[in-house]
């Protein structure tokens, strides 16, 4: 068997984790729902004062970002551990990181993407200042993906363990505070008209740097949690 | 003069040998531990005079720096075994990156309570989000979470191995979350940067202090020899050594 | 005597946190021995199921 040039790989792996995850389309909708609900909570808790709710928007919209995409990342590699087709993609002749990458991508789309197209009406909901919804939306574009990369390592490590959730969001969430700090950051300062670009800048470099790197882990942590 | 090092470390990683080497050190560590802990209680607790801004109570820094400094040092310990561990297999530098664990977050939430405990008559208050605390916090999350991931495997083995890779991806965290929470603070107007301790120190209170660093040290090589002694007992119970041993306890 | 009690006023800040590095230490020590003990425990236990079924039957394995 010759082995197909790669580029052709990426797409195909892309292609197929793309139509399993249409053919549960429900699935999709889960996690927004989940900050939807999130979301509503605030305002119960906090009262519906205006000016609080103003003062936490960004944090709360981005700390339910995390918990909505910390759900959906444990399906990210399951069904295919379960089926056996993991252990097929460990075996196969094409770079596992790179594969992996193409796996992240596509779960990063299907979970992240719907959700930072409706952050926009969550953030609003807590009436965060529209100026400041650009400066959300990049926060978001640049934070999920880093969340989705460092998320795939952990499930990777616990892909042969009695899996509960509650463990994964204990190992990820000291590894996202970075991440949560330089993401609200922005929020916060463009909310106070102060510069706004380096946390983004900060975000962006971290990003840029788990692109290469958490691939490369990942495929790591699957050798060791999957090959007794 | 190089060869026999080797040789001496390897027959070492020998679960049995160690198991020897570590029951005969482990007393003199204790000893040493308890010693240079009551000389340092004492000179903290009795001969070091009282601090004049902070009074009697700066005195949990003769705790809180050692278990601070601890709480790292362990840390570090945990993440060079685990490097061990991943790349050379060596079953003993598992044993030693697990059990280093529950130490370091023991070493850790020590730092935190009493960090607390003298948090609020200096600052009036148990908490504040500075680098130095929300680091310590993350730092026992890690902990946890190396000691969650480990036990979560059916093979210990395998579990010992995922948590050595999660400690090393860990220690690259600690100064990211130190960094970026100093720059929070720097952001967020409202909170003010503490220094922890007195800003100069005098030798009546430092003697004290490093002789508690030293005496934390011994506890933990105490503990950590008991420790891998059990879990060796555990890992190799099929073996024959292990078999001699219980039976010499149970005619005990 | 009563005023290195006292610790200057401090006495409710300083002497919890002592208690917490003992008893947390303290705690971590036994920690092991505990296990130990019953690791060895359960080892008899079973070499001695062992032996017993080995006298029942002295040709299985």
């Amino acid at each position: 068997m010759s082995r197909a040039p790669l580029s052709t790989a990426c797409a195909a792996l892309l292609r197929r984790d793309l139509t399993l995850a249409w053919r549960r389309r429900g699935d999709i909708v889960m996690p927004v729902l989940y900050a939807l609900i999130v979301i509503t909570l605030f305002p119960f808790a906090l009262g519906p004062e205006d000016a609080l709710l103003q003062r936490i928007a960004g944090g709360a919209v981005l700390v339910t970002m995390l918990l909505a995409m910390l759900l959906a990342l444990d399906a990210m590699f399951r069904s295919d551990i379960d089926d056996g087709s993991l252990e097929q993609l460990i075996l196969s002749p094409q770079p596992l990181a790179l594969m992996l990458g193409m796996k992240i991508l596509a779960h990063w789309i299907t979970t992240a993407l719907p959700l930072i197209v409706i952050a926009p009406l969550l953030a609003g909901m807590l009436h965060l200042p529209t100026a400041v919804m650009p400066v959300l939306v990049y926060a978001l574009l640049l934070s999920t993906p880093l969340l989705s990369l460092l998320g795939a390592v952990l499930v990777a490590l616990t892909a042969g363990s009695r899996r509960s959730g509650m463990l994964l969001a204990l190992m990820l969430l000291p590894l996202c505070v970075p991440v949560v700090i330089f993401a609200a950051g922005a929020v916060a300062a463009a909310q106070q008209g102060l510069p706004w670009l380096a946390p983004i800048a900060w975000l962006g470099a971290a990003l840029v740097m788990a692109l290469v790197l958490a691939p490369l882990a990942c495929a790591a942590a699957l050798r060791i949690a999957l090959d007794a | 003069m190089a060869n026999w090092i080797p040789l001496w470390v390897h027959k070492l990683s020998s679960p049995p040998n160690f198991y020897r080497f570590a029951g005969t050190l482990r007393p003199w560590a204790l000893a040493i531990a308890l010693i240079l802990g009551a000389i340092a209680l004492y000179g903290g607790l009795v001969l070091a005079p009282a601090d004049y801004q902070q009074g009697d109570a700066y005195r949990i820094i003769f705790i809180h720096v050692p278990c601070a400094w601890m709480s790292l040092f362990v840390y570090g310990v945990m993440a060079v075994a685990s490097f061990i561990s991943l790349v050379w297999r060596i079953k003993l530098a598992d044993v030693v990156a697990m059990e280093s664990a529950p130490i370091g977050a023991a070493f850790t939430f020590i730092t935190l309570v009493t960090g607390s405990l003298w948090g609020k008559p200096m600052w009036g208050t148990w908490w504040t989000w500075d680098a130095r605390l929300t680091s310590e916090l993350v730092l026992l999350f890690l902990y946890l979470g190396v000691i969650g991931l480990y036990h979560s495997f059916e093979d210990r083995r395998q579990g010992a191995r995922a948590a050595a890779f999660l400690a090393i991806i860990g220690i690259i965290n600690v100064p990211i979350v130190h960094f970026s929470v100093n720059w929070w603070n720097t952001l967020h107007q409202g909170s003010t940067v503490r220094i922890l301790g007195p800003s100069r120190i005098s030798s009546a209170m430092l003697w004290p202090l490093l002789t508690m660093m030293a005496a934390t040290k011994f506890y933990y090589i105490a503990s950590l020899f008991g420790r891998v002694r059990t879990d060796l007992l555990a890992m190799e119970s099929g073996k024959d050594w292990v078999r001699q041993i219980a039976e010499t306890e149970g005619r005990r | 005597m009563s005023s290195f009690f006292a610790m200057g006023g401090y006495a409710m800040y300083v002497w919890p946190a002592y208690a917490v590095f003992f008893f947390v230490l303290v705690a971590d020590y036994i920690n092991p021995w505990v296990r130990r003990r019953r690791h060895l425990r359960e080892l008899r236990a079973r070499l001695a199921r062992q032996a017993a079924r080995q006298q029942r039957n002295p040709s299985a394995p």
